[in-house]
């Protein structure tokens, strides 16, 4: 089956996340999608497999316009989507999951659909048990029970949205070699990733997205170079960077090795000095976030040693993290940093320290004054922090933020803000920085860490890179990195 | 164009929601076959017709509202504490206890009563902190937590009454020996009620209103039961304020429960807690957790309760009635709630 | 085994039938991810309702009838409120288990203490003559056999048909279910109805064959609903470990009269209560398998021994369906 994608437009409010695509993809085809985390590619694939319905234009399959309003129409039309993070029914067996939506009698007959299942794994050499339990299984053995049951409904068009991520070198080449099968079998296969070298190595075509627009094709053979600067843009020029002399080394990461459910760290080192801004870029899901999280103290190491102006910090509980002076700003504003039902006046005084059994209204209200008009938060004292837009709802993070701090720590400081409160933002993290703060900050954009960081790490399938100086860095030495060239 | 968040529109779905109750209640009166206003009118004068009325509303309006008080701050952390109940009734077992240790010796009738107390809310505050432990420590939901601590309770007192604080000769549903008139809070000449307790009452939801809007505290607890893990990123130590939140709630529930023993009944009974837990939950998602609306609402309900011991006298209904009517007002109120929520959220789309 | 011990517990599970309907009519609704806290209240009010349906029309069928319908209505308005209007679960479950509790003494005024129907003895012959087995389980009447049929049908539909699969999925994860084509709100409506319906019937139950008549406060039946939730979550939300819980129950409370009279220092009324708090009490059991010093021990252990105790705490599942009380919104 031949699908095409014409003219497809999807906006979510002010932001235009599928800018006018069109794209055909013939039967037997790898198509690879490139592009950095909001380009665009994943409300495509949601587009394309249901999820969402696009504002404008059509998706043709063999030539004929269909509409796909849910899922489940999807996948009566052939196209079935692999999720990044699989979507399957943990506490049950195999065999249920295999079942569940899919149309038929009253009684199932597990038997058969073992059967059914284990003969079609055969074909790709895959390995499951149809009796195990899914939440035993590891994120690739989940994806090759995806990858099955939407064959055995009946797939023709096969969406893979960043399918190599946390599983292991010979569960990706199974894959591989499965869809490369699949592909010769008459499949069109999507493969969305931001994985430089796994798409040059698989895709037969290959489609780069930046800021909500296709903005190139290319064929084989791939010229890494070109398809970086597709991805990432034209370098901008630097200004100047203002250094700090030097002093001791503030935070000290030694060894430091994290494991959650999905990535793994071993032996990440890193010292910084006070004053120096560190940004950590890779994709999503890489290990910055749990890096970050571990040096707040929201985490613990399972291996490793963490020191704050000498002072050991490995394995204490949060607040020894937070009385030696780290603060750490969330991305998840409305989950994890504020508190939706207070006001913006109630939340500086929870940051505050406690002076005294009663809270001094007058005094708390004053200050909030104050800081709303530095921060330039527009609200009142007593506005509620969910009625705030979100570029406000971080000035008031930030403002939340005690004076001194020796470690900052940000996550995407700057998402969803307009260019002028990026700029003001930065520009009073600075300061902090003259006053020896030192700064270690996650952000998905590329200008930004290289502008504003001292140093910068890139994360890569929980792989840590040497810290690279910034100044010497292009942008795109850091998408090659980013993509995973160079570990 | 109504303005669509405006105070006004919110207190016209209160009152809708209001109407709504008492018809309600009103049906269920004709399907009882009973006359509604004179039902209405039976209840209105059986609360507020006499002084002797009025204050045994008020008699029955200060454990309630002691017991709203403190379930105030339960609900600022977020918890569920359906255990109220056993903690009302642990404080009456503990003051019964030191009552009885006490009645015998040479000290002063007004340190007993005071110990009493005291000894009240060391039982409401251990059977609360039990809860805590068990959804801490225990993983277990304050809900069932709370329930079967209840239940444990229950099974302590009838132990009590009919084993070892049995009176003299067969154990009786009468409950305890009744207390020396000495160790009585001292009441109000010719009524039941007592300044005392009426002072202790008010007091406690004023230390609650000060509690929820001028301390930090306060507003920590509010943090936590509003946002946990936004809370503890900025640094609340969340488990310890859940616990201190049950810890204060359960001195309240002692205290109510000590008022029952030493100024309502005087001695132990099976039911001594008398369901004012569970009204007291109702109460204060009725006022929508607002302190400033405890202490009328909480009037308001006692006089229902009291107003409908009329009821099977003169009309032979059961005076459950004034229940059918408080969970109707509840149950409306939270509903059309819901509704308006639903039809302003609509409108910004 | 004496005769007497054997119609002892044949009457246990007499008694247990009510207790299974309600912990398998709330499982169903809590596999589908509705929390119905109102089911105390209910048990009460439907069976009062029951019992002045029977009496007043003198048909039996009509007042069980009468106690699902109730049943199902009640349970609807939790559904609603927490789906359409977005309240609590918890609030207004626990608001209408008060106001029926309150209804049903109201309404039920005066019809205490009269003498209504009572659902006959329906003796299985052939089998009912086979010894041991016959008088314990097939002398009894149809509310009994449709109690062991019930077991079986709710364990076979949860697990082994298709709709019922999908049951557990809505449950689990919502989101994964939409995908795979499930309306997951109405079906969470239909299966809370569902449930609340089998909670309706347990009422009846109890005022027309256990426990026959309605006695108001004396009655005995408050607390069985709350009961009911505790079997629920000791069950594992799985229908027949359910059914398990509620013949627990019941025997719990038939040892308490039974060791009566050897145990004289005990009040009897201790006995009557000590079942309550010991089924609630089996819920710590059931949930040390949750708290966190349980998963860091085992994160410290071995793989294999990690496998295979993750093996026995899924046997007895402690955990609930991971979607429970979260509404669920379409994106």
């Amino acid at each position: 089956m031949n699908v095409e994608l014409v003219h497809i437009h999807k906006s979510f409010g002010a932001v235009h996340a599928n800018n006018d695509i069109s794209i055909s993809i013939k039967s037997g085809v790898i198509q690879g999608i490139l592009g950095e985390n909001g380009a665009g590619k994943s409300t495509l694939m949601k587009v394309l497999s249901g999820f969402i319905q696009a504002d404008s234009g059509d998706i043709l399959l063999d030539g004929k316009a269909v509409h796909i309003g849910t899922p489940s129409d999807a996948i009566k039309h052939g196209i079935g989507m692999l999720h990044q993070d699989p979507l399957d029914f943990p506490p049950m067996k195999i065999v249920d999951n295999m079942l569940i939506g899919h149309d038929g009698g009253l009684f199932p007959n597990r038997r058969e659909v073992s059967k059914s299942l284990k003969e079609l794994q055969a074909q790709f050499g895959f390995n499951l048990d149809p009796e195990a339990y899914v939440d035993g299984l590891t994120v690739g053995e989940r994806q090759q029970l995806e990858i099955l049951r939407l064959l055995w409904l009946g797939a023709q068009i096969l969406i893979l949205d960043e399918p190599t991520t946390g599983i292991s070198a010979s569960q990706k080449a199974k894959l591989f070699e499965t869809l490369k099968k699949l592909a010769e079998q008459g499949m069109v296969i999507i493969f969305v990733s931001h994985k430089l070298e796994d798409v040059e190595g698989l895709c037969h075509k290959i489609a780069v997205f930046r800021q909500g627009s296709l903005v190139g094709e290319a064929a084989p053979p791939y010229n890494t170079d070109n398809l970086v600067e597709m991805m990432f843009g034209k370098v901008i020029s630097l200004d100047e960077k203002t250094r700090l002399e030097n002093c001791e080394p503030a935070v000290e990461v030694t060894n430091l090795s994290i494991e959650d459910n999905r990535i793994q760290i071993r032996n990440a080192n890193l010292t910084v000095n006070c004053g120096e801004v560190i940004g950590l870029a890779g994709m999503e899901g890489s290990g910055q976030r749990q890096f970050l999280r571990t040096l707040a103290g929201l985490m613990r190491p399972v291996g490793g040693d963490l020191r704050l102006g000498g002072k050991r910090l490995t394995g204490k509980p949060y607040h020894s993290f937070q009385d030696a002076g780290i603060s750490y700003v969330p991305a998840s504003r409305m989950e994890e940093g504020l508190i939706p039902g207070l006001s913006i006046t109630e939340h500086f005084i929870l940051s505050e320290g406690q002076s005294g059994f009663f809270i001094d209204r007058e005094k708390a209200v004053t200050i909030s004054r104050e800081r709303i008009n530095t921060f330039n938060i527009k609200g009142e004292p007593v506005t509620r922090v969910e009625a705030l837009s979100g570029g406000n709802q971080q000035r008031a993070l930030l403002a939340m933020l005690r004076t001194p701090l020796r470690l900052l720590l940000l996550e995407h400081p700057t998402r969803g803000l307009d260019i002028e409160s990026s700029i003001w933002i930065w520009s009073q993290l600075k300061d902090r920085c003259r006053q020896k703060t030192c700064i270690v900050f996650i952000s998905a954009d590329l200008e930004e860490v290289l502008h504003y960081s001292d140093r910068i790490l890139v994360f890569y399938n929980g792989k840590v890179s040497q810290p690279l100086d910034a100044a010497a860095t292009t942008v795109d030495q850091l998408g090659q990195l980013i993509g995973g060239k160079g570990f | 164009m109504l303005n669509k968040s405006s105070a006004g529109f919110k207190f016209g779905f209160q009152i809708l929601a209001i109407v709504a109750a008492l018809i309600f209640t009103t049906v269920v009166m004709l399907l009882a076959k009973a006359p509604p206003l004179e039902a209405y009118k039976l209840i209105f004068t059986g609360s507020v017709g006499s002084i002797g009325k009025i204050s045994d509303v008020i008699v029955a309006w200060i454990p309630l509202l002691l017991a709203t008080s403190g379930l105030l701050l339960t609900f600022a952390a977020g918890l569920w504490n359906i255990g109220i109940e056993g903690q009302i009734t642990l404080g009456a077992i503990f003051t019964t206890w030191a009552l009885r240790l006490l009645q015998d010796t040479s000290m002063s009738p007004t340190l007993i009563i005071l110990i009493g107390f005291l000894a009240g809310i060391l039982g409401g505050m251990i059977w609360a902190s039990l809860t805590g432990l068990l959804k801490i420590y225990g993983g277990v939901n304050e809900i069932f937590g709370g329930l079967g601590l209840n239940f444990v309770a229950t099974a302590l007192t009838i132990w009590l009454i009919f084993g070892p604080w049995k009176r003299p000769g067969v154990g009786s549903m009468s409950g305890t020996v009744p207390f020396d008139n000495l160790l009585w809070l001292p009441q109000v000449e010719g009524l039941r009620m007592s300044w005392w307790s009426l002072g202790i009452g008010l007091i406690g939801i004023a230390i609650v209103y000060l509690i929820l809007q001028g301390t930090y505290f306060g507003l920590r607890l509010k943090a936590v039961g509003k946002n946990g893990r936004a809370a503890f990123v900025i640094g609340i130590p969340t488990g310890k304020y859940m616990m201190s939140a049950f810890f204060i709630c359960g001195a309240f529930a002692g205290l109510a429960g000590a008022t029952q023993v030493l100024a309502v009944y005087h001695r132990l009974i099976p039911a001594i807690s008398s369901g004012y837990g569970f009204l007291g939950l109702m109460v204060a998602m009725l006022i929508n957790y607002q302190a400033l609306w405890a202490a009328p609402v909480a009037l308001f309900f006692a006089a229902l309760n009291i107003g409908s011991i009329q009821l099977p006298i003169v009309l032979k209904l059961d005076s459950t009635l004034s229940g059918v009517l408080q969970g109707a007002l509840v149950l409306f109120v939270l509903m059309m709630d819901g509704v308006r929520r639903r039809l302003t959220a609509k409108k910004v789309k | 085994m004496d005769n007497n011990t054997l119609v002892g517990l044949a009457g246990i599970l007499a008694s247990a039938a009510p207790v299974v309907f309600a912990a398998i009519g709330e499982t169903i609704t809590e596999r589908a991810g509705i929390t119905n806290l109102s089911i105390n209240g209910l048990i009460l009010l439907t069976a009062m309702a029951g019992f002045a349906t029977s009496v007043t029309t003198g048909s039996l069928l009509l007042g069980f009838l009468v106690g699902a319908l109730i049943g199902a209505f009640v349970s609807l308005i939790v559904a609603f409120s927490s789906i359409a209007l977005k309240q609590s679960q918890v609030a207004v479950g626990f608001v209408l288990a008060l106001m029926c509790r309150d209804l049903s003494y109201f309404l039920g005024n005066p019809y205490m203490g009269l003498s209504g129907p009572r659902v006959p003895s329906l003796p299985i012959p052939v089998l009912a003559d086979i010894p041991v087995v016959g008088v314990l389980f097939f002398r009894q009447d149809i509310l009994v056999y449709s109690s062991y049929i019930l077991i079986a049908v709710a364990y076979i539909f949860v697990f082994k048909t298709r709709p019922g699969l999908m049951l557990q999925g809505i449950g689990e994860q919502p989101a994964t279910a939409y995908v795979r084509g499930a309306n997951v709100n109405r079906l969470r409506y239909i299966y809370t109805i569902i449930g609340g319906a089998l909670v309706g019937l347990a009422g009846p139950m109890y005022s027309l064959s256990v426990k026959v008549g309605w006695k108001g406060t004396i009655t005995g039946l408050d607390g069985i609903g709350w009961i009911a939730l505790a079997i629920t979550i000791f069950g594992g939300w799985n229908p027949l470990r359910a059914a398990f819980g509620a013949y627990l129950f019941v025997l719990l409370q038939w040892l308490g009269l039974v060791l009566q009279p050897s145990l004289p220092n005990i009040p009897s009324q201790v006995l009557q209560v000590a079942p309550f708090p010991l089924m609630i009490l089996t819920l710590l059991l059931v949930n040390i398998g949750n708290s966190e010093w349980v998963d860091r021990t085992l994160a410290g252990l071995p793989e294999e021994v990690r496998r295979f105790i993750a093996k026995v705490l899924r046997a007895m599942r402690t955990t609930p369906p991971a979607a429970l009380g979260i509404p669920f919104e379409n994106e």
